[in-house]
Order: C-alpha cells, then sequence, then structure tokens
C-alpha cells in the first residue's frame, strides 16, 4: 500500500504527459462523434473518462487503440506526434487496449489467450517459457488464477478480467485503456479489479478508464475527465461533489440527483454540506 | 504475507501453489480426474474407444472374418482414403467453417489424374501435382467468397459440390471411366504396396521412443523453470504401454499382408498436422478463430489469412484423398467421391471428437473417426448388405456422433469448459 501512495503523488518537478491530445475531432458522416477533445495522462495517473451515453468515450478509445483515425487533432505520445493507423501500430507503442467485452477466445486456456498473436517461437511454441510470463504477469497483478491451464471459459467474470489485464500488459505497455472494466461484475470482482487497477498505476503506467460507475471513479481515479456530446467538459478532482459531477455530465442543474442533494442538504446541518 | 506465499512458491512449483486446484499427480487421481473430465462433457477420444469396442464384438460375432489380420489390412488400405479427406476436414472445422465439396473435389482430382495420365500421356507425378494444384486453387476460390463476399462456406461448397461434380463428369466424357494401369506405381501404392515387418516394427518402436523423449524433455524444461512436471515413472510407464500396443498391432497385422504404405502416409500426414495444429503459431490461430473469430482480431492474427489457409488445406488434402482413391480403385470413374465420401469423411471428423462448433479438435480424430466408421462399412460389407441398409445404418451413426458432439458441447458451457 505504501507503494502505491508514492507512485500516487510523485514529488518534484513538472509531470510529462504520456499522452496528450489535442484538438481531436471525429465526424461520421454528418455526426460530430468528438468535437476539439484535449487530453493528456501522466505515468502513474488513472484518468477517469466518463460522460452520458454518446459522449464520445468509446470513440476516443477506439481512436487510441487504432480503430478509427482521428478526422482531425494531433496525438503525441511520450512528447513525440504520432499517427495511430491501426492496432497493431498502437499496440506496438505501446497502447494496450482492454476491450469491455474483454475478446477472450474461452476454447483457449489462459496462457494461449495471453499470447494469443504474440506467442514466442512462432514455429515451435516455447509452452514453458510463455506459462512462466504468465504466472509472472499474474502474480505481480495478485491475480487469483488457480490453473493457467484451464479454458477461460471455466474462470470467473472478475478472472477474466484479470486475464484480460495481464495479457495488455504483456507487451510492456506504457498507457492501458480499459473499457468499462467492472460493468458486468458483481461486488467482489469489481472490489478485485479496482485492485488491479491501482496494482497496475502503482508499476508506473498511465490508466485511462472509462466506466458509468461513480462509486468505482472516485475509488481509484486522480483525474475525472468528463465528455459531453463530443467535448469536453470539465475535470474534475476525485473528492468532487456528486452534483457537481452529475451537471457536467448531463449538462443540466436541474435533475434527480441535484433535487436529492438540494433536499437533503436542506433538512441536514449545513456544514455537511459540500 | 509475502514471507508466507515465497515459502509456498519455494516449496511447490509456480502452477501448484494454489490450493483450490485439484491435482492429478496418483494412478487414483488420474482416474478420478478422467470421470470428471468426461462428466463435463470433455469427452476425448472416448465415444471412438466405446464405438469401436461395440463395433467390432457385434461385427466379429455376426461374422468372425471381420477382425481376421487380411480384412483389417484392407481396412487400413480403405481408412487412407477418406482419412485424408477427413483430415483436410478436421482443419476447416477448426475454424468453424465447413466444407461440403470434399467428395466431389476429390472425384474431380481422381478424374483429372485419370485423364492427364492416362489420356494424355502426362507424367503420372506431374498429373499429381496438377490436380494438387487445382484442389488448393478451389480452396482459394472457397477462401475469396467467404473473406471477400461474405458468402457462407456452407453454400459455396454446396455450389461447389454440384460444379465439381459437373467437371468431373465433363473431364471423364462419354465412356464414363479410365482404368489406371495395373503394375504402375501409383496403382500398386494404392493397391498392394505394405512395408516389410522389419521396417513397420521398427516404425513402432521410433514412434514411442520419440514420444518418449519429447515427453522427457519438455518435463526436463519445466521442471528446471519450477513448474510441474509429470514423474519419470508415469513417462516410462506411459511409454513402455503404448510400445506394447503398438508393437502388438503391428504384429497383428504382420500375420496378414502387414501394414500398408498408403496408411503410413495418412498417419504421416496426421502427425505433421497434429503438430501444426498444436504446436505452432499458425495452429493457435486456427484455434483462436475458431473460438471467438472477432478476439483473434483484435489479437492482431490475420484472420483473413487464417481462414484461406484453412479452406486450401482441405480442398488439397480432398484432392490428395481423391488420387489415392482412385489409386486404391485403379480407376477414376464417375462414381469416385460421390455417394457417402463426403459424408464419411466429416463423420470420421465429428466422431474422432472435432467439434462442428469449431475451436475444437485434433489431427488424430481424423485417424480414430475413419476406422470407426470405415470398420462400420467393412461390417455391413462382409454381412453382404446392400447399399440401402448401408446407407440407412452410416446415416444413423453420423446422427449419433453429432448428437453426443452436441450435448457434449452443451455440458462443457455449464462446466465451464467451452
Amino acid at each position: 500500500m505504501t507503494m502505491i501512495s508514492d507512485v500516487d503523488h510523485p514529488e518534484g518537478g513538472p509531470r510529462k504527459p504520456v499522452l496528450s491530445l489535442r484538438g481531436i475531432s471525429k465526424h461520421f458522416g454528418a455526426v460530430s462523434a468528438l468535437t476539439n477533445v484535449d487530453l493528456d495522462v501522466h505515468t502513474g495517473e488513472v484518468v477517469a473518462l466518463v460522460g452520458d451515453n454518446g459522449a464520445g468515450k468509446s470513440t476516443l478509445v477506439k481512436i487510441l487503440a487504432g480503430v478509427h483515425q482521428p478526422s482531425s487533432g494531433t496525438i503525441a505520445f511520450g512528447g513525440e506526434p504520432v499517427v495511430l493507423s491501426d492496432p497493431s501500430t498502437a499496440l506496438g507503442l505501446g497502447i494496450a487496449t482492454v476491450f469491455q467485452d474483454l475478446a477472450l477466445c474461452e476454447n483457449l486456456d489462459v496462457v494461449a489467450n495471453i499470447f494469443l498473436g504474440r506467442e514466442l517461437n512462432p514455429m515451435r511454441l516455447d509452452e514453458v517459457s510463455m506459462e512462466l510470463r504468465a504466472w509472472t504477469l499474474l502474480n505481480e497483478l495478485s491475480a487469483r488464477i488457480p490453473s493457467v491451464r484451464e479454458p477461460v471459459a471455466s474462470l470467473s467474470g472478475g478472472q477474466r478480467q484479470t486475464v484480460a489485464i495481464a495479457r495488455s500488459l504483456l507487451t510492456e505497455p506504457k498507457l492501458i485503456l480499459l473499457d468499462e472494466p467492472t460493468a458486468a461484475l458483481g461486488v467482489a470482482q469489481t472490489a478485485e479489479v479496482l485492485d488491479l487497477v491501482e496494482r497496475v498505476r502503482a508499476r508506473g503506467l498511465g490508466v485511462i478508464m472509462i466506466s458509468h460507475n461513480m462509486e468505482d471513479v472516485r475509488a481509484v481515479a486522480d483525474r475525472i475527465v468528463v465528455l459531453r456530446l463530443g467535448r469536453n467538459n470539465g475535470e474534475f478532482e476525485p473528492d468532487a461533489s456528486n452534483q457537481d459531477l452529475v451537471t457536467a455530465i448531463t449538462g443540466a442543474d436541474e435533475n434527480s440527483v441535484s433535487r436529492r442533494a438540494s433536499r437533503r442538504r436542506a433538512h441536514q446541518s449545513p456544514e455537511l454540506g459540500r | 504475507m509475502t514471507d508466507d506465499a515465497q515459502r509456498v512458491s519455494m516449496t511447490r512449483p509456480l502452477d501448484r501453489s494454489d490450493e483450490r486446484v485439484k491435482h492429478t499427480d496418483t494412478f487414483g487421481n488420474m482416474f478420478s480426474a478422467f470421470v470428471d473430465r468426461v462428466r463435463s462433457g470433455d469427452l476425448g477420444s472416448l465415444p471412438v474407444v466405446v464405438g469401436l469396442i461395440v463395433i467390432c464384438t457385434a461385427f466379429e460375432s455376426l461374422n468372425p472374418v471381420f477382425l481376421a489380420p487380411n480384412n483389417l489390412v484392407n481396412l487400413l488400405f480403405d481408412c487412407s482414403t477418406v482419412g485424408v479427406i477427413s483430415l483436410g476436414i478436421v482443419c476447416i472445422l477448426m475454424v468453424g467453417e465447413i466444407d461440403l465439396s470434399v467428395g466431389s473435389v476429390s472425384g474431380f482430382a481422381s478424374a483429372l489424374v485419370g485423364v492427364l495420365w492416362v489420356g494424355q500421356d502426362w507424367p503420372v507425378a506431374v498429373a499429381i501435382v496438377t490436380a494438387l494444384v487445382l484442389g488448393a486453387a478451389i480452396g482459394a476460390l472457397y477462401a475469396f467468397l467467404f473473406n471477400r463476399l461474405g458468402m457462407p462456406s456452407f453454400v459455396s461448397t454446396l455450389a461447389g459440390l454440384l460444379g465439381w461434380l459437373g467437371l468431373q463428369l465433363y473431364l471423364l466424357g462419354s465412356s464414363g471411366s479410365i482404368n489406371l494401369p495395373y503394375g504402375s506405381p501409383l496403382v500398386n501404392f494404392g493397391q498392394m504396396l505394405v512395408m516389410p515387418p522389419i521396417v513397420s516394427y521398427v516404425l513402432a518402436a521410433v514412434a514411442s521412443l520419440v514420444m518418449f523423449v519429447t515427453s522427457y524433455r519438455t518435463a526436463l524444461r519445466r521442471r528446471q523453470a519450477g513448474l510441474s512436471a509429470s514423474s519419470l515413472g508415469r513417462m516410462v510407464l506411459k511409454a513402455l504401454l503404448v510400445t506394447v500396443m503398438l508393437e502388438f498391432v503391428v504384429y497383428y497385422l504382420n500375420l496378414g499382408r502387414g501394414i500398408p504404405w498408403m496408411f503410413g502416409l495418412f498417419v504421416g500426414l496426421c502427425v505433421v498436422m497434429n503438430y501444426a495444429l498444436t504446436r505452432t503459431k499458425w495452429g493457435r490461430s486456427m484455434s483462436a478463430v475458431g473460438g471467438n473469430r472477432e478476439a483473434a482480431r483484435r489479437a492482431g492474427i490475420n484472420v483473413r489469412r487464417v481462414y484461406l489457409t484453412a479452406f486450401v488445406l482441405c480442398s488439397t488434402l480432398a484432392a490428395a484423398g481423391g488420387i489415392l482413391a482412385a489409386a486404391r480403385l485403379a480407376s477414376s470413374s464417375q462414381q469416385a467421391g460421390t455417394g457417402d465420401v463426403n459424408l464419411n469423411a466429416i463423420a470420421a471428423a465429428v466422431i474422432g471428437g472435432t467439434s462442428l462448433f469449431g475451436g475444437r479438435g485434433s489431427a488424430y480424430s481424423a485417424l480414430l473417426g475413419v476406422i470407426v466408421i470405415q470398420s462400420i462399412a467393412s461390417g455391413l460389407t462382409l454381412l453382404d448388405l446392400s447399399s440401402s441398409l448401408r446407407y440407412m445404418i452410416t446415416g444413423a451413426v453420423l446422427a449419433i456422433a453429432v448428437i453426443v458432439d452436441s450435448l457434449a458441447r452443451r455440458s462443457r458451457l455449464s462446466h465451464g469448459r467451452a
């Protein structure tokens, strides 16, 4: 735990962003999915990307994963301007993506999934080295996987998430994109995944996490970036009030959350309100 | 706590540090693990073994010739032709697609060899290579239709089934069949050539020796790397068992004419295919594409190329099987590749344990499955049953095999074994 807080608040010197987006726009025909979006991610930082449905979060992640190309704007990775023309370019640069549906092959075992497409020794698979590396990765994440030789189908949702994250760590990435990492998980597994995110940060990687769940976002994020209708709509500290966040996300001051919060404030003593 | 974890990992292999996993270190454990596996729907080669025992007892009691060495030798000759086709079917089933035209492609290849070799006086080797290349081209065509035009393989190969049959009939023309010359190397290979006994004994011994050495070296590497590995005693025992079994089979067949070289070729192809499917990156990609195509694509696998290799291999092996069938029958006829060839090849792969649903299979399923299918065919022929009955019985066996596959798959899904 002490290790994490060291990385959490690095001392001295301005931090260099590992990734910085400037003026990213993306049009699908007449629709502008993203307009002039700016985003910075530093090493050892978890940036939560929140927003309503259709806010452009997934489009942004797909641009970073090399699936889509931005219509305009620049991407700088590690200080250098880059063009992410396809998924393998992004992977090669060190941008790993854990997709919302995890994209695992259930019929293959854990080792095969972690090394899928990047097998050691293509003409004579080096199973021993791959298994060893898989265990190292999983242990680094303190994963609780009983056996790496069982097909992924036998794993629980949380364990699969762990495997997907371990796979993204295989290539020694500098930035990890997590698309809704906790959406399909139960309480215990969610805690496990959030724990994983903290450990990934402790390794000094930049993390972009998309989530709809404000609890999760507050639990791990260092910074919350709100997108609304394809535009930046504010940056928040994780201790920002729910009302501010919901306002930024929905763009409406008047909604059930804010009404309820104001009712509660009216009932309770003023010093408890933020 | 970390000290504790370290101590555990020092005393136990890395992959055995989780106490929730049952491990099969003793023979009692091995047996119960096997029962567990079967109950959860991971049948492996169990259906084949059970099927073969049933078939052998039934036919042997009806006609004692069935298990006679020479009948079994003939059986192996017949197995090789359909078996090679079935090996291609294993490839295409691995990626979750199907090729319904393998029978027609094999018939087309056999007709082509007949026409080019006997009709046009081409050298036999050139005729064979031409047929194989055209087989590969057919597979490439299917892959193109599938990859670029999104045509389901079921439909494109059904069209191919008719198309190549038509081409076969066109090639053979009015005569309807071409006799291949007796005494030529190709026909000898398909009908006569057997291994000298000493060669077959040595090959069987070498096979089990290679098996032992590979598993020994793997175990050594695993132990050095701090992973669990099977014990030397178990490996020796396994190797001895395999040696005794193989040598007995060889001995029994040598009581008859001996082991056909054609069967040797088929087994060799199975071994190579097994290596390619299990120990290479390509094989891993095949399983991945069959299991979850989208995941494979996102992992950076060139999915289209994987499909291309699967279709090309399937059609090429179908053509090879057709050439072997022509050699076996010493003729290229209009009947070659028609009737039950298609279904036998597909049934053999499925009976052997390759799933129709993609992502699961093994090259050896072609070998095991085709022995079951051909045993049934041979037994029914010995009983002098008409084709009508043979077709009905073979159809029923295929239906049962697919039912077993579907049920096992459902059970695997509910037991989390994919």
